[in-house]
């Protein structure tokens, strides 16, 4: 290329010209990021491909069906797929006022820096417990604690099919209440990066109006976070779908259908974890059809909060 | 017009502090509300804690790393071929996704920043955080144990390699950002090619940070049961071959905590309490010594 030559001149002190050459690096970069994105489309192939035989012969009433006995070869997702999104959707309903409160807090003044760094340090630990140590501890503490007061709560409130008795120890709400502890570091996280990123002249506005500072907090800042709070449940939710360890050691992993939150139930994930090491023949074509749904499920899920937190991060970039 | 707002006679008589009162006394509520949820979920982390020390030290001493897991119902034993087998594992995903997402981050943030293929890394790396980790496992098997027929350390590794790929990539990335723009163009000045600029100026400089985010990458890769639960599955016996079934602490933990047998649900307890503490060490390790230079 000539045009990339520099030329010398008689009087320079560079006596070599200089010539670019083939730059392998660059080879070796632009494979790497093409493999990374030949991966996804490699992992969603081979769980399609291993899963196809179940597609073909299931086909939707392996979505709509309610028995799952791999020795009469028939399998249906529906409870698990019912049980994954009430579980998911307790977890969030536990912990967003938590994680709510949680950001407010260290995103506000209420206290000093150093024990707002303290709940930070506390939160951060709790995103960096295993899952299944959180399920051995749910099967130590909150197993107990639920067969304790589940029988009281079937009692008082047996009336409504959510706490319909008896009551078990191992059940979507024990799974829901450790879920919820461990999507509240995603809550928290992402609810206090929409905070802190409210323009300090819309809270000083509602200040010099005479607000109080819990009228700025739920007539301002909230409403402005709203939709950054929005995502980060969504994140979370797409989160607490996917997690498998504790869940599977806690939820009870039954295939019946109930309305009550003190009875055992599945989660997609839970099913794959306890089922893949055991199953063969059309066993594995149909877990394999569950994954494909559960990919199906957290893509879609996490594809729309992440859209909302774009969308957010460029509404609120230009006001500072 | 006047010009200034006029003061009404009750201004300062207080005539409007009955709601004033209530208004504050809300404020305060609220206040208190927001402090005791937050307070609220130190509940589970120290009761974590306690329960983690109380069962788990009991147990703890050096013939645990050395020795092999007792069969069902007898006591004695330790969890070293775990121990071994979750490093060994890990080490096998570093060895797969550091290059990879490393590589893949220069061609991103260095090659061809605004290329229509460094928008399809960034999304497909996106993509892949939210995947669950036990999707990476499915594939794992998918892809290694039914084509090979057995369960084995090497698709663990390569199941866990899938899970931290995003996290290495993504913090490589943001390393590379951080390397200040003018030390290129200094590089480029003094007539260095790209190639030389990029290892001899770009990476040096962001190599720290990168450690930060392949250190976080082995804090989760060693925490995870769902990939290499049925990828390598388990063993009773010392790892001899990447090509068998291998144990690690993390279903160990998953395997102990059901049995009926108190002397293995104590293991269990040891295990997670080693367990969670590299965990942490490596995550302090990761925040404090490999301190990103460039803020």
């Amino acid at each position: 290329m000539g045009e990339n030559l520099i030329p010398v001149g008689s009087g320079s002190p560079i006596t070599r010209e200089y010539r670019p050459r083939t730059d392998f690096f660059r080879g070796i970069c632009w494979l790497a990021s093409i493999v990374t994105v030949l991966l996804l489309a490699f992992i969603l192939g081979e769980i399609l491909i291993k899963a196809w035989p179940a597609i073909q012969k299931f086909g939707l009433g392996f979505i709509t069906g309610v028995q799952w006995s791999p020795n009469r070869e028939i399998f249906g997702v529906l409870p698990v797929l019912i049980g994954t999104a009430a579980s998911s959707l307790i977890a969030l309903a536990l912990a967003l006022p938590l994680g709510l409160a949680i950001a407010l807090f260290l995103s506000e003044d209420f206290l000093p820096v150093a024990i707002r760094q303290t709940i930070r340090f506390v939160i951060e630990l709790l995103a960096a417990i295993p899952s299944v140590v959180y399920g051995l501890w749910g099967i130590f503490v909150v197993v107990p604690l639920v067969q304790k007061y589940g029988g009281v709560l079937a009692d008082k409130l047996g009336f409504l099919p959510f706490f319909q008795g008896p009551a078990y120890g191992n059940s979507l709400l024990t799974a829901s209440l450790v879920l919820a502890l461990m999507v509240l570091p995603t809550i928290t996280a992402i609810s206090r990066s929409a905070l802190v990123a409210v323009p300090k002249t819309l809270r000083e506005a509602s200040y010099a109006l005479g607000a109080t500072r819990w009228e700025s907090i739920l007539g301002v800042i909230l409403p402005t976070a709203a939709s950054g709070i929005v995502a980060s449940s969504i994140l979370a939710f797409g989160r607490a779908m996917g997690e498998t360890m504790a869940v599977a050691m806690l939820i009870g992993n039954s295939q019946r259908l109930s309305w009550s939150f003190l009875a055992p139930s599945n989660t997609l994930s839970a099913l794959l974890a306890n089922q893949f090491a055991e199953a063969d023949g059309i066993q594995v074509n149909a877990l394999m059809y569950a994954a494909a749904l559960l990919v199906l499920m957290t893509l879609v899920v996490n594809m729309v909060g992440e859209a909302i937190l774009r969308q957010t991060q460029k509404a609120t970039a230009g006001l500072r | 017009m006047k010009s200034t707002a006029p003061l009404t006679p009750n201004f300062f008589s207080g005539a409007g502090r009955q709601t004033s009162i209530l208004r504050l006394l809300r404020n305060k509520f609220l206040t208190g509300l927001c402090i005791f949820l937050s307070l609220l979920t130190l509940i589970p982390l120290l009761s974590i804690i306690i329960l983690l020390l109380q069962k788990g030290v009991p147990l703890l001493g050096p013939n645990l790393f050395t020795q092999l897991p007792p069969a069902p119902g007898q006591d004695g034993g330790g969890f070293g071929n775990a121990v071994v087998g979750t490093f060994a594992m890990v080490g096998i995903s570093l060895v797969f996704s550091v290059p990879l997402g490393i590589f893949a981050a220069v061609y991103v943030n260095e090659y061809a920043p605004v290329s229509k293929l460094a928008s399809a890394v960034r999304f497909v790396a996106k993509l892949l955080t939210g995947i669950p980790s036990i999707i990476c496992g499915v594939f794992a098997f998918a892809a290694i144990v039914m084509t090979t027929h057995k369960f084995s350390a090497l698709a663990g590794g390569i199941a866990l390699s899938i899970l931290i790929l995003p996290t290495i990539l993504l913090t490589a990335e943001q390393a590379l950002m951080g390397v200040p723009y003018a030390y290129r163009e200094a590089s480029f000045g003094v007539g260095a090619t790209p190639f030389q600029t990029i290892w001899r100026i770009v990476l040096p400089e962001a190599s720290s940070a990168m450690m930060t985010g392949i250190m976080l990458a082995v804090a989760r890769a060693s925490g995870e049961t769902a990939p290499v639960l049925f990828t390598a599955l388990f063993s009773y016996n010392w790892i001899h071959s990447l090509m068998e079934p291998t144990a690690s602490l993390s279903v160990l933990i998953f395997n102990f905590a059901s049995l009926p047998y108190s002397h293995h649900v104590a293991m269990a307890w040891t295990a997670s309490l080693v367990l969670v503490t590299l965990v942490t060490v490596t995550n302090v390790i990761a925040q404090v010594i490999f301190r990103p230079k460039h803020q």
